[in-house]
């Protein structure tokens, strides 16, 4: 077991690595960079000497080779470098800006595993055809949704047509409310597609039958045999979602106006902010790696099958 | 509720039956399946209801226990179990009397256990089903019952998940489960049909045993008429949802009244008389030698399993050699590493004179031409979406540049070779019955024309009638186009119905080896005595 654990501790290294490693000569590959941005032409009116100064200050004028090795060193020390946009340390941009993100993407999870597990139910224990058929369909419907414009359509209805929803100086909940709406049903929708196809396919399981056999009613069989072998492979795509999930977030924190790690990205793409872009990569395959890992380390205990020794003589 | 139903064995005619069906009519979707079927059955009595795959048996069974699919419906008849009509009852209601009154013991005990509980909940859930409460009680009852239907250390059992278990331990289990309450009927939906024979021995004892001890009448429902012939009071014969005859099990196999009853009578290998001499196959050129071949498998731990070790045979032109054995005898891989699917870890292999493991590439592929294997299941060994032109057409593709003529000319010649029509050419897999797709996939492995082929279980998934036929199709394309056969079986019955010599296998070593009727008539050994012992209809042979 705990050479198992190394090795998968491992493996995620190795991805991170890989990651950083991937974002560092994309960034390179860009023409241009933040100090041109920033200082060259318009207002400031610096002479090429004095950019190039400011360029030798940030060691944007070092060989390639040289800026890697500094920034993984960086990286590994805890140190991200500087902003050149805002100036201020990388680090303190992500500590500032991660909160809000990370209470939109919790509570949007929360909210799409609730939604799917609802659409799954109805859609699959509904009481009348039609309205089973109907919610069978939901999914295709959701998943086809854009975020933006859904974003736009909820600030449209609930916040200028109903006023439920105040755009002016929300109160820190209040202006989670549509954003997380927003993120969540495009992320409920595959998650209820594959719930509803596992409720489906473990329902005419012959072990199903069998229950019944024993005289378990639809309801028992339903709660104590078909749903957890249901959701066992649901499990296995909750990593995949997470990458949904900061798609998400860059597009909604723009369109609500919210500052988090997504707003940091699309600013730092706007001043080609490599530093910055940099961390944010970091810090979404961190999340990837750690999740997939979690539930790479859970699924044992939620499936007897995948634990390791024990086996009989067949 | 349960002592009331349950009385002591019938004693004379006057007993009221435990269970009559009469004139009961199943839809699906409204469209009836069967009709007017109709029998009745003694406190315990058993009864086998024997079919082929669409004769009705098992939707009678369902109506029986009330669990149809839920697009099926009783429309005519009724269904008295001790004389109450069950048939229109609620589903609540029916919820009370299963498992305690009427219980199942289903066909594949692979699928039939939930892989996320273990044992003991889901055998203490019977009891929790039917009103029992404490713990300390049920967990008592249920080793008692884990351990009287042969499962050693039943602690252990308890503790363990359905894959920690072999299908012969998951069956056992199964059986406790539908026993537990000491049901006045058990339905036994082809209990044994995905189990080794041996294992199936054992097992259709256990139901015979725990029958004789609590009373419980059996419906057993079977394809197989020797499994029948030996354990059932009576039998009752469906076709096409129709009642074809019923009587009492000796008379029924003595004197069958009904064309259809004698066919399957003719067609079951166990119960038909042993195949016709074929003499002056062996002794030719040998096309397939095996000399002390050894196959090992890595294990989870780093270590390695022999799967084979030191299994040596050969086999002449023109015959048919079986190797034979229960799952995990080694008798798959060693038909893989004749084809040349895996390369032997020992010994030798020479097919057609040519050692597979010393060939690479394109000679490896050219190899391969002339040996085709056909697998066990016709279902999953056809592509659904392939039409089968384009599945027999493929392997032409593959290995001969022909002209789209010549190619067309071959696939129909094939078609015809294994009797399917050429209108079937357009069809898929999904719109053929069991027999056609696996004339189908002989015809992919003929198109090539191959000089050996590998019949891996190749008939063990069809009815009996089915399976008569494509045995009487290997025959004839054997006699005809001089094909050797290797032919890998669990099913002895079938072996010495098509084989010139066998093999027996047991743990990766060859038991015993020989002509067919020596090794069937006088075995040496007792593992061998031991399997041809459990091949069912013995009763009836004699």
């Amino acid at each position: 077991m705990t050479r198992r654990l190394l090795e998968r501790l491992g493996q995620a290294l190795l991805v991170l690595w890989a990651a950083f490693t991937i974002a560092f000569v994309l960034l390179q590959l860009m023409p241009g960079d933040a100090v041109l941005i920033k200082f060259v032409g318009g207002d400031l009116g610096l002479s090429p000497e004095a950019v190039a100064e400011i360029r030798a200050f940030y060691g944007a004028d070092a060989p390639a080779w040289r800026r890697y090795l500094d920034a993984l060193a960086g990286v590994v020390t805890g140190d991200f470098g500087y902003s050149i946009a805002s100036g201020v340390p990388v680090a303190e941009e992500i500590r500032t800006n991660l909160p809000a993100t990370l209470w939109l993407a919790g509570l949007a999870f929360a909210l799409a595993v609730g939604l799917a597990l609802l659409v799954a139910f109805l859609a699959t224990l509904g009481p009348f055809a039609w309205l089973r058929g109907a919610f069978q369909a939901l999914p295709g419907l959701m998943v086809s949704i854009p975020v933006f414009w859904l974003g736009v359509l909820l600030i449209q209805i609930f916040s200028f047509k109903l006023g439920w929803v105040s755009v002016i100086a929300p109160g820190p909940w209040e202006r989670l409310v549509l954003p997380v709406i927003a993120i969540s049903i495009p992320i409920a929708a595959p998650l209820a597609q594959i719930l509803i196809r596992n409720l489906d396919a473990v329902s005419t399981a012959p072990f199903v039958h069998v229950a019944r056999a024993k005289g378990a009613s639809r309801r028992w069989v339903m709660l104590r045999h078909v749903l957890r072998n249901a959701l066992l492979p649901a499990l296995t795509i909750a990593g995949v979602l997470f990458g949904e999930l900061l798609a998400g977030a860059v597009v909604t924190e723009t369109v609500f106006g919210l500052n988090g790690i997504g707003r940091l990205a699309e600013q730092a793409v706007r001043a080609q902010d490599a530093a910055v872009l940099q961390a944010v990569v970091l810090i979404a395959a961190f999340g990837f790696v750690a999740i997939n890992l979690i539930v790479d380390l859970l699924y044992p205990l939620f499936d007897p099958r995948l634990r390791r020794g024990g086996r009989a003589p067949a | 509720m349960t002592n009331a139903l349950l009385e002591p064995r019938a004693v004379g005619a006057e007993t009221r039956p435990l269970l009559r069906i009469s004139g009961l009519e199943v839809a699906y979707d409204g469209v009836p399946v069967t009709h007017d079927v109709g029998f009745e059955m003694a406190p315990g009595e058993v009864v086998a209801l024997v079919g082929e795959s669409g004769s009705g048996k098992t939707t009678t069974a369902q109506a029986v226990i009330g669990l149809l699919p839920p697009n099926g419906e009783i429309t005519r008849g009724e269904i008295r179990l001790n004389g109450e009509e069950v048939s229109r009852w609620s589903p609540r209601r029916f919820d009370s009397i299963r498992g305690s009154v009427v219980s199942l013991i289903p066909q594949d005990p692979g699928a039939s256990l939930n892989p996320v509980l273990t044992i003991g909940a889901q055998v203490s859930e019977v009891f929790r089903l039917h009103g029992r409460r404490d713990r300390a009680g049920i967990r008592a009852e249920v080793l008692a019952l884990l351990e009287r239907v042969g499962l050693s250390q039943p602690e252990l059992r308890f503790r363990q998940y359905p894959h920690e278990l072999s299908g012969g331990m998951k069956q056992r289990v199964l059986i406790a489960m539908a026993l537990a309450l000491k049901p006045a009927l058990v339905i036994a939906d082809e209990p044994t049909s995905a189990l080794d024979v041996t294992v199936q021995k054992r097992i259709l004892d256990l139901i015979d045993e725990l029958r004789a001890e609590n009373g419980t009448a059996v419906l057993l429902v079977t394809h197989d008429l020797a499994v029948a012939a030996d354990r059932a009071d009576r039998i009752v014969v469906m076709r096409g949802g129709r009642i074809q005859e019923q009587g009492p099990a000796r008379e029924l196999l003595a004197a069958p009244k009904e064309a259809y009853t004698r066919r399957l009578l003719a067609d079951a290998p166990s119960l038909s008389a042993p195949a016709l001499a074929r003499p002056g196959r062996l002794g030719g050129e040998t096309a397939i030698e095996v000399r002390g071949l050894v196959q090992n498998f890595p294990t989870d731990r780093g270590g390695s399993f022999r799967a084979v070790s030191n299994v040596s045979f050969s086999v002449a032109r023109g015959s048919t050699h079986a190797l034979v054995g229960e799952s995990g005898s080694g008798k798959t891989t060693t038909a893989r590493a004749v084809v040349g699917l895996r390369r032997p870890d020992g010994g030798k292999i020479l097919v057609n004179g040519q050692d597979p493991a010393a060939l690479r590439g394109e000679e490896l592929r050219q190899f391969r031409r002339r040996i085709q294997l056909v697998y066990q299941n016709p279902f999953a060994s056809l592509d659904p979406r392939q039409s089968l032109r384009a599945a027999v057409e493929e392997p032409l593709l593959n290995f001969e540049p022909l002209a789209k003529a010549e190619r067309e000319r071959r696939v129909h010649e094939v078609f015809a070779r294994v009797q399917l029509a050429p209108e079937l050419l357009e069809r898929r897999p999904a719109a053929l019955s069991g027999g056609q797709r696996q004339r189908a996939a002989i015809a992919r492995a003929l198109v090539l024309k191959p000089s050996i082929l590998v019949l891996d279980e190749a008939v063990s998934a069809l009815d009996v009638t089915v399976q008569a036929q494509i045995l009487r199709l290997l025959d004839e394309l054997q006699r005809d186009l001089g094909l050797t056969y290797l032919f890998v079986s669990h099913d002895l019955a079938v072996v010495r119905a098509i084989s010139d010599t066998v093999s027996v296998l047991q743990g990766g070593e060859i038991r015993e080896s020989g002509p067919v009727a020596q090794v069937f008539e006088a075995p040496q050994t007792e593992y061998a005595r031991q399997l041809i012992a459990a091949i069912p209809g013995r009763l009836r042979r004699g």
